[in-house]
């Protein structure tokens, strides 16, 4: 994964559960199928307009509910580029790092982001700018293992 | 330190811990279930690398079984492939929820850290376990390495104090406490739960209890094993395992102290776990579907509860009424207590023991615009179909009198 990622952004609002961003009727689907319907019940033209490296800026308890990891895997399919929030739960947190999926907290990102905005995220520095106002937005530091983490594209290649 | 913490210690060879604190734990048994994640068991093996400890790995084909398409038939048979290549001998298919089943085979025992790749992993901290979920990937982890690192979470103490009303159930103080703390009030913390309506509490309705810290957030919630809890697994497990309570001096991130004797039958209201309200405030809702099951409400305490109320009253003409019994062991209670016959007179749908509708992925699936009241832990908007329906989270005893009713329904309200 790159260091910085240029994209632009989809906000959402708080308590975005698993059930909203996989919902479980298409459970039944290959990840690939699956991830068309990605947060399908709050957005249903989600999916056909993501592009790649977007980023999506949500508000508190991002990714609530299942542990599973296809939560994660369907926005990381749809090539999401990061996603900004104010706070996560906990498992989706763990799964979204271990895929690689960069998952940053940012109390400010929602109050200065508006949709359709570009952001550039440095993810070395911890910086992020909104490219479309010249605003910067603070985060929350990025610890050093999380960050080499990231850029190896997860955990999977360190066990062993 | 609180019992969760002096788990973990043990478990990261620590004299002590404290919150926040990151260490790395040895795991005592991983639970993986045929959905845990797509691709996991081929994936696994792409790392060319053996299980670290094949008694200590639970397999359990359970969400989808048996399959009602292509993608859950495969599933199940990566799975069993898996299971066949690496001699894993903890593996049930149709057998029950994992979650019910790492209890009543006897895997959960006190003291003993457990990392499962399901939300609801949680459940096994009513027997003071420290039971948390991770996703598939940290489970490939874990079946190569046998270890992983954790944070130390800080702890929410409940004091609950009864005695409990009848018709209060696990579910109805679960519910209650969302209510109050709402659906990220425990993101990242221990659940402690601890009082004389804890005591008072069946096994059922601890792990009912346990199982739904998750959607409140919490790593995991716990409760410190008594009696029943050694009475519950004496027959089940070959040693007693570590039995541990919270030091008196511990501090905690916050304490609740909660007089729950005058709690009534709670409900959770459309789309949100903690959109909670008396059940009686509820009033002229129809329900199209009353769904009795998983690992939140589908053991013998609530298909007792059902059974006592269907007896001597049908279900609605409007509702279908799906029970979904949480393992083939409580089928088969359940059929010697007649409780299967009696659900079925009364115009119950029984399947077999598996996820069910829980999950929206069949036996029960609901349509536009329906409304279900549901034993199951989520109410998620979407989760067990059609997004524009509505679900309803309760008791077994709130659920089956509203099945008979045609609406929701105040289970006191039934002779």
């Amino acid at each position: 994964m790159e260091e910085k990622i240029k994209g632009r952004i989809w906000k959402f609002g708080g308590n975005i559960n698993t059930d909203v961003i996989t919902p479980g009727k298409y459970e039944n689907l290959p990840l690939d199928e699956m991830s068309q319907y990605c947060l399908e019940p709050v957005d249903a033209n989600f999916a056909k307009n993501i592009q790649e490296n977007d980023i999506l800026v949500a508000g508190e308890n991002f990714g609530c509910g299942s542990a599973r990891e296809i939560a994660p895997m369907a926005l990381k399919h749809l090539k999401v580029g990061a996603i900004i929030a104010k706070s996560y739960a906990r498992t989706f947190f763990r799964n979204a790092i271990a895929i690689g999926l960069p998952v940053l907290i940012s109390k400010d990102a929602v109050s200065l982001c508006s949709p359709g905005d570009v952001l550039e995220i440095d993810l070395k520095q911890s910086k992020i700018k909104n490219l479309s106002t010249e605003t910067n937005i603070s985060i929350d530091p990025i610890d050093d293992d999380i960050f080499q983490i990231l850029l190896k594209g997860g955990i999977f290649s360190a066990i062993k | 330190m609180n019992i969760t913490e002096k788990i973990l210690a043990r478990a990261s060879g620590k004299d002590k811990v404290k919150p926040g604190e990151i260490i790395e734990a040895a795991v005592d048994l991983a639970l993986i279930h045929e959905k845990a994640g797509p691709g996991f068991f081929k994936n696994f093996e792409k790392l060319e690398t053996e299980i670290w400890n094949k008694e200590k790995v639970v397999v359990v084909g359970d969400h989808a079984v048996p399959p009602s398409n292509i993608y859950s038939a495969n599933c199940i048979l990566e799975t069993r492939n898996f299971v066949r290549k690496h001699g894993l001998k903890n593996y049930y298919l149709g057998k029950g929820i994992c979650h019910q089943i790492m209890s009543e085979e006897g895997y959960v025992k006190p003291g003993l850290t457990i990392v499962g790749a399901d939300s609801h992993t949680v459940t096994q901290g009513a027997f003071g376990a420290f039971a948390t979920a991770v996703g598939s990937t940290e489970m490939a982890w874990i079946f190569a390495k046998g270890n992983l690192w954790f944070r130390i979470p800080e702890a929410l103490k409940f004091n609950l104090e009864g005695p409990l009303q009848d018709m209060v159930f696990g579910k109805d103080l679960i519910l209650k406490i969302f209510g109050m703390i709402g659906i990220d009030g425990a993101t990242y913390k221990t659940m402690e739960f601890e009082g004389s309506a804890i005591e008072e509490l069946s096994i059922d309705s601890r792990m009912c209890l346990c199982n739904m810290v998750v959607d409140a957030g919490a790593k995991n919630g716990i409760i410190s094993p008594d009696e029943k809890t050694l009475d519950y697994l004496k027959n089940k497990t070959d040693s007693p395992g570590e039995v541990e309570k919270s030091d008196p001096d511990t501090n905690y991130a916050k304490v609740f102290n909660l007089d729950v004797s005058q709690l009534e039958p709670q409900i959770a209201c459309p789309h949100s776990m903690d959109n909670v309200k008396n059940a009686r405030d509820v009033k002229d809702v129809k329900i199209d579907q009353a769904f009795i099951g998983t690992c939140t409400g589908g053991r013998m305490e609530d298909l007792r509860a059902a059974a006592n109320f269907l007896k001597n009253n049908k279900v609605h003409p409007d509702v279908m009424l799906v029970v979904t019994p949480a393992s083939n062991k409580i089928y088969k209670q359940a059929m010697d207590e007649g409780i299967i016959t009696t659900l079925i007179d009364a115009g119950a749908m029984i399947t077999n023991s598996n996820c069910g509708a829980c999950g929206g992925g069949g036996m029960g699936v609901l349509g536009e615009n329906e409304v279900c009241v549901s034993t199951g832990p989520r109410n998620s908007q979407g989760r067990m179909g059609h997004t524009s329906a509505n679900i309803y989270l309760a008791s077994a005893a709130t659920t089956a009198a509203s099945a008979i009713k045609g609406k929701i329904t105040d289970p006191r309200e039934i002779d």
